[in-house]
């Protein structure tokens, strides 16, 4: 069992879903509450992270991000850091291919959230953010956990964008699906099959959690009707 | 807040303290090493901390994608490659610091599965019988594309005229292992793999193992080569020196490599 493999992929998991979370909250609202032209351009962007293969994505980070590339050389005097082949890099290539998995969930609960209740709230006076944290986001809790469930569980699972823009390196970009395929090609199908099963455990926990938390607030909204 | 909320809270509190307590990674010489030294290297770096208490990192890939990422930027401070030609066009490049050293020669294997090919005649003329009984139904070898045993498995093939027969039966491996690994799984009549890996693998108990000759590939050598690279330390420089010494050497050979033939021209 490659502990350091799964105390990364973890780390990975955690960090996008605390980074991107906001960041889909704050879109995927956006594009519920705001007509304007390019929306619907705007929304395909969010969502081309689910059809393009992660070797695409894997690609043009590499391209745009790598050592022979000049933003990367530009980050690399700036920050001295690199954004490939190292964590932070795969905590930046997760945020992208899990953009569609943090937006589209709260979009749709956003939308949700009817207009009438919205003017309900400007007549009792109450402002934006009062609208947002006492009315919107506890009608819109759930698309925000099932963005927040599928976001962690999605980067638990990745592999091919990891492994192009990670390399396979133990203790920085060896995340757990990555240390599977590495002991299978070791010949070491016992080790790859108990992490698998393992990933597989925490997989289907957290997306459990997950639902289970969504039916228990159903059943108590249906109580109340 | 329900209870499933708070256990699922709990969950993401735990995995908190489970990544505080993470092991702290070895921060040893990083090494970039072809596929298919997999077996003698894992060997080498045992006894390497066995001698010196000095962990190393390894990575394996095929040698092409490691040169690969090293021009993209990879952090690797030492890089072995399955043929001289990657090595030179690292250098080339700029990546590498100091001379590169040929430290063993590689050895091509050609597996089948029992009863297949006749013992007793030369491997690629038995195979060419087999080929034209239509015997065989699929065929392994490493991507030549970025694979260096790959590609000498391409030559040999070529130079017995036997190419264009195997080539619709081919499954490439992504890399030497990759190949070896579906050598053992995939139901596979025939393979050219490293002799080290089909060696690890125990290949020999699955069908026949019979070695080929450099001979049989001469324009693609397998010459193992290694080199440092810009992004070494001190640390890095202790380990290419031990994989020069006779403990290592031993361990090459252990491991089916050959003693290497010539420097690289």
């Amino acid at each position: 069992m490659d502990w350091s493999a799964l105390s990364l992929s973890l780390e990975l998991a955690v960090w996008t879903l605390a980074l991107l979370l906001p960041v889909g909250i704050l879109i995927g609202r956006w594009l519920a509450r705001t007509e304007f032209r390019g929306r619907p351009l705007l929304q395909a962007i969010c969502a081309l992270p689910l059809v393009l293969p992660p070797t695409v994505v894997g690609y043009y980070l590499l391209t745009f991000m790598g050592a022979r590339s000049p933003l990367g050389t530009a980050i690399d005097a700036w920050f001295g850091l690199s954004l490939v082949f190292s964590f932070p890099g795969l905590v930046f290539a997760s945020l992208l291919v899990n953009l569609p998995f943090a937006v589209l969930p709260v979009q749709r609960a956003f939308e949700g959230v009817s207009q009438e209740l919205h003017d309900a709230a400007a007549c009792c006076g109450m402002n934006p953010w009062r609208v947002f944290a006492r009315i919107e986001m506890p009608l819109a809790w759930p698309g925000v956990l099932s963005a927040a469930v599928l976001t962690f569980g999605h980067t638990l699972g990745e592999f091919g964008v990891v492994l192009m823009v990670g390399g396979n390196i133990p203790g920085e970009t060896r995340t757990l699906s990555i240390a599977i395929f590495d002991r299978i090609q070791a010949f070491d199908p016992g080790a790859a099959g108990r992490m698998a099963a393992l990933l597989l455990l925490i997989s289907l926990v957290t997306v459990a959690l997950g639902y289970g938390a969504l039916e228990g607030r159903a059943r108590r909204g249906a109580g109340q009707g | 807040m329900t209870r499933l909320g708070r256990t699922f809270l709990l969950l993401l509190a735990s995995i908190g303290l489970l990544i505080g307590a993470e092991a702290s990674a070895a921060e040893g010489p990083l090494v970039a090493a072809a596929a298919s030294t997999r077996a003698a290297l894992e060997d080498v770096a045992a006894r390497y901390l066995e001698a010196t208490g000095e962990s190393v990192r390894l990575v394996f890939a095929s040698s092409g994608m490691l040169a690969q990422q090293i021009e993209n930027g990879a952090p690797f401070g030492l890089f072995l490659s399955a043929n001289g030609a990657y090595v030179t066009r690292l250098a080339n490049a700029g990546w590498t610091r100091g001379a590169p050293v040929v430290y063993a020669g590689g050895v091509l294997a050609l597996f089948t599965r029992h009863g297949l090919l006749d013992v007793n005649t030369k491997p690629l003329a038995a195979l060419r019988r087999a080929l034209t009984a239509g015997r065989i139904e699929r065929f392994v070898i490493a991507n030549p594309e970025h694979a260096p045993y790959g590609s000498a498995a391409r030559a040999a093939l070529g130079d017995a005229g036997l190419w264009e027969k195997v080539r619709p039966l081919l499954l490439l491996g992504a890399n030497a292992g990759q190949a070896v690994q579906y050598s053992i799984q995939a139901g596979v009549d025939a393979a050219l793999v490293p002799l080290s890996l089909a060696r690890a693998a125990a290949l020999a108990q699955l069908g026949d193992l019979q070695l080929l000759p450099a001979a049989s590939h001469p324009d693609m050598p397998l010459h193992q080569v290694m080199v440092m690279l810009q992004n070494s330390d001190v640390a890095t420089q202790r380990f290419f020196e031990y994989l020069q010494s006779t403990d290592a050497q031993a361990a090459f050979i252990h491991h089916g490599l050959k003693l290497p033939t010539l420097a690289l021209e």
